[in-house]
């Protein structure tokens, strides 16, 4: 029951982008097509899955005995960063097809600030392993539902002419953006 | 009294973590290395490196791979002109008649279409204070010419090779720097830069398509329709439509009629080089 809450949790009442406030430079960034969307998308989810083993491992077996709790963030972002070059390095090698797609949002990702947050707040909860892993498959779908969510909407108010050429582009789109977050303020009821 | 230990610990265990994370990372590069096509680096070499994007793909970089592995056309890049097609071309080993090439990649300049500076524009847009023309071209109700030049300089922003000047309130392409990537042409958004050819000394500085009386009130050097280079043009290269002269730069022979007769002074003999 405990893991349904946080995967509800992540997913929907704490959505990253839309209720923290984290990632929101991809989130405006590549939510412009569907497909970049998506790919921007599953490979948040991927890296946020590795980056709560990692971090998980650095926290529990290297910070934690040594008492050195308050050098979590920058112990992190190194862990991802070497995690993100890595999987870079693997996809390459193994699979072109999936780096020509992902390619261009894996260095994105590295210093993404959902995915940071997301093994912060692992922490902070003091979440088991198992509960971490699922925290971060929730806001990587919540990352996801959102950013997919922005790119229909934006395919539908990007060009349209009922709106003043003054707030085309990126004003209406931050204006979307924070419609969305009121919307998902309704999901704050879910959970007690 | 300073906890040293402590410190230490810190310095040690993120030092470690980093050291070991690199090493990983090292060999990891090492392991998964991909065989790149080694003319890809090679043909980059060649090129300028600028990544002003002139040639449709995202950089130097880019189109390096492109010309590699996609079979791209190797006179794409504007920039380094024809000697650089030469030079891909040899890495390609692709032969590439230098005619074809001279033509394809004719030395091209971007030019301002307006004369508009702070002299000759008599009724100023009042722009409140915004210092891009894209805001400006966003403002409702403007005053004075509405296809000028807005002099708010966001060509000079984007142009990577310092080619273009505001002069006396209007953008000024120094025609020896300018590479003709386009970066300008893109970033205009009164559409009032051109790709033309560099050899054609003699253009039309005005875009206004407003009927000759809104322009005299507006502008002592906008083109007023008239026709007098239409009808004085010897080869028919230059013809009036919606109140604006437009040269062919194919037909012109730059003889210069067209400049002596002009009665607002709006064709330009630019200097011969």
């Amino acid at each position: 029951m405990k893991l349904f809450i946080i995967f509800v949790s992540g997913m929907l009442v704490n959505n990253y982008v839309l209720s923290k406030f984290l990632g929101i430079c991809s989130f405006l960034g590549v939510s412009k097509k569907k497909d970049a969307a998506v790919g921007m998308g599953l490979a948040v989810t991927f890296v946020m899955i590795i980056a709560s083993i990692g971090a998980f491992a650095v926290h529990k077996f290297i910070l934690k005995p040594l008492d050195l709790e308050y050098l979590n963030t920058i112990a992190f972002i190194l862990v991802i960063a070497a995690l993100v070059q890595f999987v870079e390095m693997v996809i390459k090698k193994y699979s072109p097809g999936l780096y020509k797609a992902l390619g261009i949002y894996l260095p994105l990702i590295t210093t993404n600030c959902a995915v940071l947050g997301m093994t912060m707040l692992n922490i902070q909860e003091s979440y088991s392993f198992i509960e971490s892993i699922v925290n971060a498959i929730a806001s990587a779908l919540g990352y996801m539902l959102a950013i997919v969510l922005m790119s229909f909407i934006r395919q539908n108010i990007d060009n349209n002419e009922n709106i003043p050429e003054t707030l085309r582009g990126l004003p209406i789109t931050l204006f979307t953006a924070g419609l969305m977050s009121i919307a998902f303020l309704g999901f704050q009821g879910l959970i007690r | 009294m300073v906890d040293y230990i402590n410190i230490l610990y810190a310095v040690l265990s993120l030092g470690i973590l980093g050291l070991v994370l690199g090493t990983l990372l090292g060999f990891a590069s090492d392991k998964f290395k991909v065989q790149v096509d080694e003319r890809i680096p090679k043909v980059r070499e060649v090129l300028p490196g600028a990544n002003c994007g002139g040639c449709g793909y995202a950089g130097c970089e880019a189109y390096a791979t492109a010309v590699v592995e996609e079979g791209a056309p190797l006179t794409a890049c504007v920039v380094g002109g024809a000697a650089c097609a030469a030079k891909i071309a040899e890495i390609m080993g692709a032969e590439v008649k230098v005619e074809a090439t001279d033509k394809k990649v004719a030395k091209k300049v971007a030019f301002v279409k307006c004369s508009g500076d702070c002299d000759s524009r008599k009724v100023k847009a009042d722009l409140q204070g915004v210092t891009s023309c894209k805001e400006a071209a966003a403002l409702e109700n403007r005053q004075g010419c509405s296809y000028g030049c807005l002099g708010c300089g966001d060509c000079v922003k984007v142009c990577k090779f310092g080619a273009i000047s505001l002069v006396n309130g209007i953008a000024v392409v120094d025609e020896e720097k300018c590479v003709n990537c386009g970066a300008c042409v893109r970033s205009c958004p009164q559409k009032l830069i051109e790709s033309v050819p560099k050899d054609n000394r003699y253009r039309v500085a005005c875009n206004s398509k407003d009927m000759g009386k809104t322009v005299r009130e507006n502008c002592s050097k906008g083109c007023i329709g008239c026709r007098m280079c239409e009808r004085n043009c010897p080869v028919q290269a230059i013809s009036v439509n919606d109140n604006l002269a437009l040269v062919d730069y194919t037909k012109c022979t730059n003889c210069g009629t067209c400049a002596s007769k002009c009665p607002v002074k709006v064709i330009t003999g630019r200097e011969a080089i």
